[in-house]
């Protein structure tokens, strides 16, 4: 039986040459000290392969049809055999896409992997960075709840934004002048067809460029990339102490690998794909869109950038960014490779996972939406049940000033927090702020009746320190 | 090995100069290259233009604003605003309840009406009308209006969009049309 394996085997790759396809790939040398640090390039690419094998498996069942993919989205998520599952995989995959990206742009990065000769390396990686987050993007606008298709408007808005042509984009983007029959259908397209074949392609010469010029060796303080040299010591070094890629390089990445898709699947498994949200009938306006997490720090972008210089940030920032990560390997190609030696570097990976991490923060608690759910006052909170004081508090609820400002942990927190705002204020200054409004806090005057303005202000008198006597007049 | 005539740029000696034939087999394969890439492009042509045509047509399709009745005029109360649907100027068969779109109505008196459009003008997420405090509040990045649909806080560029609105035989119609997007330049 052995035999007959190994004859027929043989018999194959004679005639398909399959060892000699692969077999110089697999035993290539590699720097014997490339260890842990280098796993995370190959992770995306399991990453990559988790989302290519579960979204073809959802796409069976998915009907990229305007009218049906919600129902088919809850068919999936609620009646199919694994649909939750293979939901939960496709999403947590991309999830752990975009982190190993990150990773292994920052390892890159620190290493000073980007130098010569693999500038294109980096090059063609930040092509795919951009790829994944348009995956990232349309992969939720394929969920097709009433998120998708209010996130389908804003990506049209910020596309119109584009000076000359922005109106012509948006109509792209929608598919047209309105939400409508063709939009989901394009991003179908997109996400499926047009954006994968691309990334095929660019993952192929990304591949291809690690074997041409190997993988970078480890950098040592004080030895400089030299253009003149550099191959020649590279290859001397590999020659001397390099190992076969397979298995001695290899087995990291299966072990890496297989510990990612393990975590998909726990986190798949124990919390779930995003739920299915109200379908997406652009008609209920009591809507709350969010990108999902990777793109939520871009909310925040467009949250707290100053309206007056806002369509210049809006437009320019990212292509501004994308330039630079492209053209960064060509204007920085010799020299140090150590991340001791490059402090800036250093810098420039904290800095962006520092402003990332925040952005991401605030864009998780936005506290510049208003919070549509607030609750009338208690009466313990308010701390009477009639007159003028508790007057003021329904006041308080129903002309929706709680929507947007904290009474004692209740309400919004789009304006300042109200809890004692009578330590800072004056019952005068109130009335002032209240009637005239004052930066993002709207003018009352004409909205209020001036018995509702005192019972406001009946209210907000008693809210201060206890230990603190009111701002005298 | 001898290979000289095999490839042609062994026949070109440094010393002798081309041979008459090696300045032909030049010339042909010049030719024959050109060729194949001329129709390489050719085919790019035929097959691009039209798929590219198809995918960029929705930019160039324009939309006459169509009226769409959203209730007789005795529905709406003086003074009140509140949410109208309609359907899209065009819609496609199979566009389901995406063809629907809504509006903020509010009438006026006996015979105005105001209908505002609903996308905010920062980055077109749905307002909502606070009709205790009179203001429209955005959702997404903190937009909020007054009452005539002008903008109290927050980032938005302009005031609200309006829809037109007509009284046609004691209906309340109004003019459905594009998403309004706000442009630069």
């Amino acid at each position: 039986m052995k035999r007959f394996v190994v004859s027929t085997w043989r018999w194959l790759d004679d005639r398909l040459g399959l060892s000699d396809l692969i077999g110089p790939s697999l035993r290539h040398l590699v720097p014997h000290d490339a260890t842990w640090w280098y796993v995370f390039g190959s992770a995306t690419l399991v990453a990559f392969t988790v989302q290519i094998i579960t979204g073809i498996a959802l796409a069976f069942s998915f009907v990229p049809s305007s009218s049906q993919a919600y129902d088919t989205l809850r068919f999936i998520t609620n009646e199919a055999p694994f649909g939750h599952f293979l939901r939960g995989l496709h999403y947590y995959g991309a999830s752990a896409m975009v982190l190993m990206v990150g990773a292994h742009m920052a390892q890159t990065f620190l290493f000073g992997a980007y130098k010569y000769p693999r500038e294109m390396s980096w090059s063609t990686g930040v092509l795919l960075l951009a790829f994944t987050l348009v995956m990232g993007f349309t992969g939720q606008l394929l969920r097709w709840d009433q998120t998708a298709a209010w996130s389908v408007v804003v990506a049209a808005e910020q596309a119109g934004r584009v000076p000359v042509i922005g109106d012509w984009l948006a109509r792209f983007i929608l598919g047209g002048s309105t939400i409508g029959g063709a939009t989901l259908s394009r991003f179908f397209a997109i996400h499926v067809f047009l954006i994968p074949a691309t990334m095929f392609v660019f993952i192929g010469l990304h591949v291809w460029l690690v074997l041409r010029h190997g993988i970078s060796d480890p950098p040592v303080a004080g030895r400089r990339v030299d253009p003149a040299t550099y191959k020649q010591e590279y290859h001397a070094e590999l020659a001397r102490t390099g190992v076969p890629f397979w298995p001695d390089g290899a087995w990291r990445d299966f072990v890496f690998g297989t510990a990612l898709i393990l975590g998909i699947a726990a986190l798949a498994l124990i919390y779930g794909p995003p739920p299915v949200e109200r379908p997406p009938d652009p008609s209920i306006l009591e809507a709350d869109p969010r990108p999902d997490w990777y793109l939520l720090w871009y909310f925040a972008v467009l949250a707290l950038i100053p309206p007056k210089i806002e369509g210049a940030v809006m437009i320019l920032a990212p292509a501004l960014i994308g330039v630079i990560l492209l053209l960064a390997p060509i204007l920085g190609s010799k020299g140090e490779r150590h991340w001791s030696r490059r402090p800036w570097a250093i810098g420039v990976v904290l800095l962006s996972v520092l402003m990332i991490g925040s952005l991401w923060i605030a864009g998780a608690n936005s506290p510049w939406s208003p919070n549509f759910e607030a609750k009338p006052l208690t009466a313990a909170v308010v701390g009477a049940t009639q007159g003028p004081i508790a007057e003021g508090a329904r006041i308080f609820h129903q002309r929706a000033c709680l929507n947007c400002h904290l009474i004692q942990g209740h309400g919004g927190r789009r304006g300042p927090d109200l809890t004692f705002v009578s330590d800072r204020l004056s019952e005068n200054d109130i009335i002032i702020r209240i009637v005239n409004g004052r930066g993002n806090m709207p003018a009352y005057g004409s909205i209020l009746r001036p018995a509702e303005v005192n019972a406001l202000v009946a209210f907000l008198k008693t809210c201060r320190r206890p230990e603190f006597p009111a701002k005298e007049k | 090995m001898n290979n000289e005539n095999i490839t042609p740029d062994d026949g070109v000696q440094p010393s002798a100069g081309p041979r008459r034939e090696t300045i032909a087999l030049i010339s042909r394969r010049k030719f024959l290259s050109r060729l194949s890439l001329s129709l390489a492009g050719v085919c790019a042509v035929v097959i691009g233009v039209p798929a590219a045509g198809f995918v960029l047509a929705p930019l160039f399709r324009k939309v006459a604003g169509t009226w769409r009745t959203v209730g007789a005029v005795g529905d709406f109360a003086i003074g009140e605003t509140v949410s109208v649907v309609f359907e899209d100027p065009s819609p496609l068969p199979w566009a389901g309840v995406t063809a629907r779109a809504a509006a903020w109505l509010r009438r006026d008196s006996e015979s105005a009406f105001t209908a505002f459009s609903a996308h905010c003008t920062h980055l077109g997420c749905p307002v909502r009308w606070m009709p205790g405090a009179n203001l429209f509040l955005c959702p997404c990045h903190g937009g909020v209006y007054y009452r005539d649909g002008s903008v109290a806080a927050g980032p938005p560029p302009h005031p609200l969009f309006r829809y037109d609105v007509r009284i046609l035989e004691g209906n309340v119609q109004v003019k459905a049309t594009a998403v309004p997007i706000t442009t630069t330049l």
